[in-house]
């Protein structure tokens, strides 16, 4: 396969207004906006499902959202709408030659380090979307463009305490090269 | 009206177009360059604003074009989702989202696209936010006080400022606007280099800025449909143009008696009013609600005589007078209010011995109307009611 190099990406206002209009397309077209971390919830709960389903028939937590989601937790629109991401990224990837398989990192900050990381802040990030009810794109984003008053205010809280504990974890992203 | 979702579009094809939009929004997110964990962080450390550029400008794009499809009565803003607000569990996971943000630097939707070129560190976060949902999940008994508490409900950004919905967009343009060129500077401090003025550019940038706002103020300063709709029907009225044919009660309920298929009996009142009370038979379209587009298509028809009535007359003859805005229908407006026929026909008081024989011919007349009336509703039961739209927002957000 021939190497190409990357192209460059996209100029940020134009990647960004047509991002808004897809999210406006959304709004108009489902009532709702875009999202990411439900569908993640949908195959943490689906697999509960499979591998402890006595645990899972026996966890109030589990029961409830059975009940309210009573075609099973991967029917939902954001499963689909997920799929769609990576479908997505991965086209737009193959018309930028941007698809290699590669772990980006911070410079001279170890492979394990950087996995450990990942997987850490996926866990927080997880955790916390569940607490806050929505993610960057469902909360902060889809909030903003309906004007919610909680999608702002998650939207300043994921970027002020990112903000406020940047400095404490310079080393994984910016350590001087020398 | 948008939302199309449930009404238009249903079912299994609204799952195909989560896929199609998904596809979009993965595009443009890749396209962004938000796939790259260390663009993503840039935002954090000042060498990189993308994220904040492109977020703002989504956005902004997104909350202007929903103020002008709202204003052309094109998108119904009442029933779109709006993330409601818990005030501590949204501000507590918004700090433990940021925290995860700097450690793993993705959230969750970018990790998606990283994963999905290739990138193992976005492979690393999908899973560990898989994780952190099942740590939720199991714990939930532990946070779920914190979880449910100070629910304000779906409260909106500019009801709390105590602003209209224009000005509070107009103001999220220019502070993004100014974060724009702010954070252009930090930028090119930090990455040591010098930041340029260039004149076509400040003058392009501005063009930029200042389409979405006049497009606000333009939102702003023209009258909607509605409210131009409602100044004609009150010239017409200042101009005492209003003489809708008015029918007699006793008419009405002899012709319901009779055929009351040929009649569309308009209760224009509220849907806690009309449930009280109404005239058999008669469909509730509130009269607020009556230009709306699904609504004409029950009123604009020439198989049905329109009878409207309402809690007075005015309301049963502006009714009329809105019916007659849109289009060609044979319409009367009731000559009793609600209540008023509700007394004439069902709570029938005995009547005077000395009545004379008129007077107890139609006061038979009435009684054995309100029986009647009372069979028919019954037999036809629901059999010519509008499915009642139901009033929720869509749902949505993360769960």
């Amino acid at each position: 396969m021939l190497k190409e190099t990357p192209k460059k990406y996209m100029n940020p206002y134009l990647a960004g207004f047509f991002l808004g209009f897809v999210l406006l397309v959304t709004i108009y077209v489902t009532g709702r906006g875009l999202g990411a971390s439900g569908a993640f919830k949908s195959v943490a709960i689906q697999t509960v499902e499979s591998v402890a389903p006595t645990h899972a028939a026996n966890t109030q937590y589990y029961v409830d959202y059975k009940e309210s989601h009573p075609e099973g937790p991967l029917k939902s629109w954001l499963v689909f709408e997920v799929l769609g991401v990576f479908i997505g990224a991965f086209l737009s990837g193959v018309a930028s030659n941007r698809i290699a398989l590669k772990l980006e990192k911070g410079h001279g900050v170890r492979n394990s380090t950087r996995i450990i990381g990942a997987i850490a802040g996926g866990a927080l990030f997880g955790f916390g979307s569940q607490l806050g009810r929505g993610c960057t794109s469902g909360s902060a984003l889809s909030g903003m463009a309906v004007m919610s008053f909680g999608g702002i205010i998650t939207m300043l809280a994921i970027f002020g305490m990112a903000y406020m504990v940047a400095y404490f974890f310079r080393n994984l992203w910016i350590k001087k090269e020398q | 009206m948008g939302p199309l979702v449930p009404d238009i579009i249903s079912g299994e094809l609204n799952y195909i177009i989560a896929l199609i939009i998904g596809i979009g929004f993965g595009f443009a997110l890749e396209q962004a360059g938000f796939a790259s964990t260390k663009k993503l962080v840039g935002l954090f450390y000042g060498y990189d604003f993308t994220v904040l550029r492109v977020f703002f400008t989504a956005g902004i794009t997104a909350m202007v074009g929903i103020v002008v499809l709202s204003h052309f009565n094109m998108l119904d803003v009442s029933v779109i989702y709006v993330n409601p607000t818990f005030l501590w569990s949204t501000l507590i996971g918004g700090g433990i989202m940021g925290f995860g943000f700097i450690i793993g630097g993705f959230c969750p939707g970018t990790s998606a696209c990283a994963a999905a070129t290739g990138r193992v560190d976005g492979m690393a976060f999908l899973l560990g936010s898989v994780i952190g949902i099942f740590a939720f999940a199991e714990g939930y008994p532990l946070f779920k006080d914190i979880y449910l508490a100070e629910n304000w409900g779906a409260v909106l950004m500019y009801e709390q400022l105590g602003l209209s919905r224009e000005v509070f967009g107009i103001i999220m343009i220019l502070v993004a606007a100014g974060a724009f060129v702010m954070t252009t500077v930090i930028e090119n401090n930090i990455n040591h280099k010098e930041t340029k003025w260039f004149k076509p550019t400040i003058i392009k940038n501005s063009i930029l800025v200042a389409t979405p706002i006049l497009l606000v103020l333009m939102v702003m300063i023209t009258p909607t449909k509605t409210e131009v709709m409602n100044t004609r029907i009150d010239e017409k009225i200042a101009a005492g143009e209003c003489n809708p044919k008015m029918m007699h009660a006793d008419k009405l309920a002899y012709e319901l008696m009779n055929q009351y298929y040929k009649y569309n009996v308009i209760d224009v009142r509220s849907a806690e009013e009309y449930k009280a009370f109404h005239i058999p038979t008669a469909i509730n379209i509130p009269l607020e609600e009556l230009h709306n587009k699904e609504n004409l298509g029950i009123v604009l028809q020439n198989i049905k005589t329109n009878v409207f009535y309402g809690a007075d007359i005015n309301q049963s003859q502006r009714a009329c007078m809105v019916s007659k805005y849109f289009g060609k229908s044979d319409n009367f407006a009731l000559d009793l209010t609600a209540t008023q026929f509700n007394q004439q026909y069902f709570l029938l008081a005995d009547i005077d011995e000395n009545a004379s024989k008129t007077e107890a011919e139609l006061y038979n007349f009435r009684k054995d109307a309100g029986i009647k009336l009372k069979e028919i509703e019954e037999t036809v039961g629901n059999l010519d009611k509008p499915v009642i739209k139901k009033a929720g927002r869509v749902k949505g957000g993360c769960s």
